[in-house]
């Protein structure tokens, strides 16, 4: 349902907008429907340039973002609410995603005007109940209450709530759960899966790989706005083929296996992304940059 | 034993009372121990690295002794702790990233710090680069403004700073929270490192990440609701807990190799207790799924077996 094809994204950074940062390059894969999908890498890897893009909260740089087989990058008007209709994303920080003078329910009287003015009371106030139950909540104990009265785990869920309401296809979930506790982290992960099982299209941005792993069908693995490797979840995370995905996977702290019984090394210490494509070697590597399929349903980029 | 706790309870000061953030805490740090105390937002562990290092209002002082190395910490005291900090104990703070001083070049800070200390600056550059390598940072990273490190650089810079005069003690807090999995590992492991090379003594690392400490610790004490739950070895903590609390928080963590479609984790129902009016007996109870009539008395946190402490009456009962 959503594809994208050939993104790339340049900021222009620096005094003066003089240098140029390239956050997103050449990336190309889809969400089919009622699938997830992890966007896994690191700071600046250019996982929520992507988001952004697909929401239409940035600009496309090149390249198209279609859904349903149209462009996004030309919506305008009625074309773009029908859009936000079907796609809605949620972010990292429930707290900041509120306005703490009003409150939190008031985004569903926003929601209301924009695009049901025609319920009537009653059925709107039993949709919005239906659409809090559906994510775990008690509407008795959520609604009326101002933002600093829920915790972060129910903000978050709340947020999920709204893009529910207006029945979506598609839903970006940029490190929803990174700022929740280990307890409450894993009912919002819950609340995804079972939507998902709903028939919700999920794209599912995390740099945490257990995450990505118990909720995604398939993976994308982004380094410095490029796409390494991607393919079914299980053989990406089974069978990792390219050097940074194996170096993402031997640093992921596990309660199984300690850092010093994996065999791939010590860890580096990765370089920001301001500093990509600066060597010579990157550059070139960079020039030949192809993904290719190493087995069904697996990609991995190889340069040369 | 290089620290030991005793009973410490200190609490904010807030105008509707005070919020009992710390409750009676009780525990020993052996030499070379790195201790990983973990636990959700809200349970106190930051309120006792405070504690421990700069307790000033709205934290109070209520009751408890601190000992390190065989003296008594004046904790309750600001000025007379002056002379333990950095010296004999040290902190990484939770905003580290936010610790350094914007207008003023990293050399510039580190000189001012060691002369408030009455450390002449020049006796310790020596050591000073030697650190710098141990975490693999420049030398030139002395002329430059804090604005020009990236996140995992200040980290790292931090940690330099915080224990250039060989601290017996290190707190930790939360400081691998907010980077990447590389540079998370790689901050873990320069910590141990710390330890193996006897920079510093002994260890407390503060995180609500029960993975990582499993990485790096010797033993792991769990806090729930401003009280100790469990502290025992990490393997003890991991593969055999005793406290409920304990057992459903490793048993939500998800791990690569669990998928929602094959087994699906639960989290914990229901949610903390606030601190301002605790309930009455154990703070656990009202989300436990073993709690019975004797929950309603505060369980003492005991030691089950050979270095292994438990707060829970199930398993204080069975082995009394």
């Amino acid at each position: 349902m959503l594809s994208l094809d050939g993104v790339s994204k340049v900021y222009n950074v620096g005094t003066f907008g003089g240098k140029q940062l390239r956050a997103v390059r050449d990336v190309s894969f889809d969400v089919r429907d009622g699938e997830a999908v992890s966007l896994i890498g690191e700071s600046g890897s250019g996982k929520t340039t992507i988001g952004k893009m697909i929401l239409r909260l940035l600009s496309v740089g090149s390249g198209t973002i279609s859904i349903d087989g149209v462009s996004i990058a030309t919506l305008r008007g009625s074309g773009l609410k029908e859009y936000y209709r079907k796609v809605q994303g949620v972010f990292q920080d429930p707290f900041s995603s509120f306005n703490p003078i009003f409150k939190a329910d008031r985004m569903f009287e926003v929601l209301r005007q924009e695009f049901y003015p025609e319920a009537s009371e009653k059925e709107w106030e039993e949709k919005v109940h239906e659409s809090l139950r559906c994510v775990g909540l008690n509407p008795e104990h959520v609604l009326h209450k101002f933002p600093h009265q829920l915790s972060g785990g129910q903000l978050q869920r709340f947020l999920i709530a709204r893009a529910c309401l207006l029945e979506i296809d598609l839903l970006v979930a940029d490190e929803i759960i990174s700022m929740l506790d280990a307890s409450t982290r894993i009912d919002v992960l819950n609340v995804l899966a079972d939507l998902k099982s709903g028939g919700l299209s999920l794209l599912f941005i995390t740099h945490d790989l257990s995450l990505a792993y118990y909720i995604s069908e398939r993976a994308v693995i982004l380094q410095r706005g490029r796409v390494v490797e991607m393919g079914l979840t299980e053989r990406v995370f089974r069978n990792p083929l390219h050097p940074y995905t194996r170096m993402l996977m031997a640093s992921v702290p596990r309660l199984d296996k300690r850092w010093e019984d994996t065999d791939y090394g010590a860890g580096e210490i990765g370089r920001p992304s301001e500093l990509a494509g600066s060597t010579a070697e990157e550059a070139l590597a960079d020039e030949r940059h192809t993904l290719t399929q190493a087995e069904p349903g697996h990609f991995v980029a190889t340069s040369g | 034993m290089s620290l030991t706790v005793e009973n410490l309870r200190v609490y904010y000061q807030t105008l509707r009372g005070d919020v009992k953030a710390l409750d009676g805490a009780t525990f020993t740090l052996d030499d070379g121990e790195i201790m990983g105390l973990a636990g959700e937002s809200g349970c106190g562990k930051t309120t006792l690295a405070h504690s421990l290092t700069r307790l000033s209002p709205p934290l109070r002082y209520v009751e408890g002794r601190v000992t390190l190395d065989g003296q008594e910490l004046p904790i309750a005291d600001m000025s007379r702790m002056n002379d333990f900090r950095m010296k004999k104990l040290s902190v990484i703070p939770q905003y580290a990233m936010n610790a350094l001083n914007p207008t003023r070049k990293i050399g510039t800070i580190i000189r001012d710090l060691l002369r408030s200390r009455h450390v002449e600056a020049d006796t310790s550059l020596q050591e000073l680069y030697r650190r710098l390598d141990l975490v693999r940072l420049p030398y030139d990273i002395l002329k430059r403004y804090p604005i020009e490190l990236s996140g995992g650089m200040k980290q790292r810079m931090v940690m330099v700073v915080s224990t250039l005069l060989n601290p017996s003690l290190l707190i930790a807090d939360e400081i691998t929270s907010a980077l990447d999995v590389a540079t998370q590992k790689a901050v873990a492991e320069m910590l141990v490192e710390f330890r193996d090379r006897a920079l510093v003594k002994s260890m407390i690392v503060i995180t609500h990440d029960v993975s990582i400490l499993y990485q790096l610790a010797d033993s792991i004490l769990i806090m729930y609701a401003g009280q100790l739950s469990e502290k025992a070895s990490t393997q003890t903590i991991i593969r055999a807990p005793r406290h409920p609390y304990t057992k459903l928080l490793i048993s939500s963590l998800p791990t690569i190799g669990v998928r929602h479609a094959e087994h699906k984790l639960s989290g914990i129902p229901g949610t903390t207790p606030l601190l301002l009016d605790p309930p009455a007996g154990c703070r656990f109870r009202d989300r436990c799924p073993v709690a019975f009539s004797k929950c309603s008395e505060v369980p003492p946190f005991v030691e089950v077996t050979d270095g292994h402490w438990v707060a829970c009456w199930k398993e204080s009962e069975t082995h009394a």
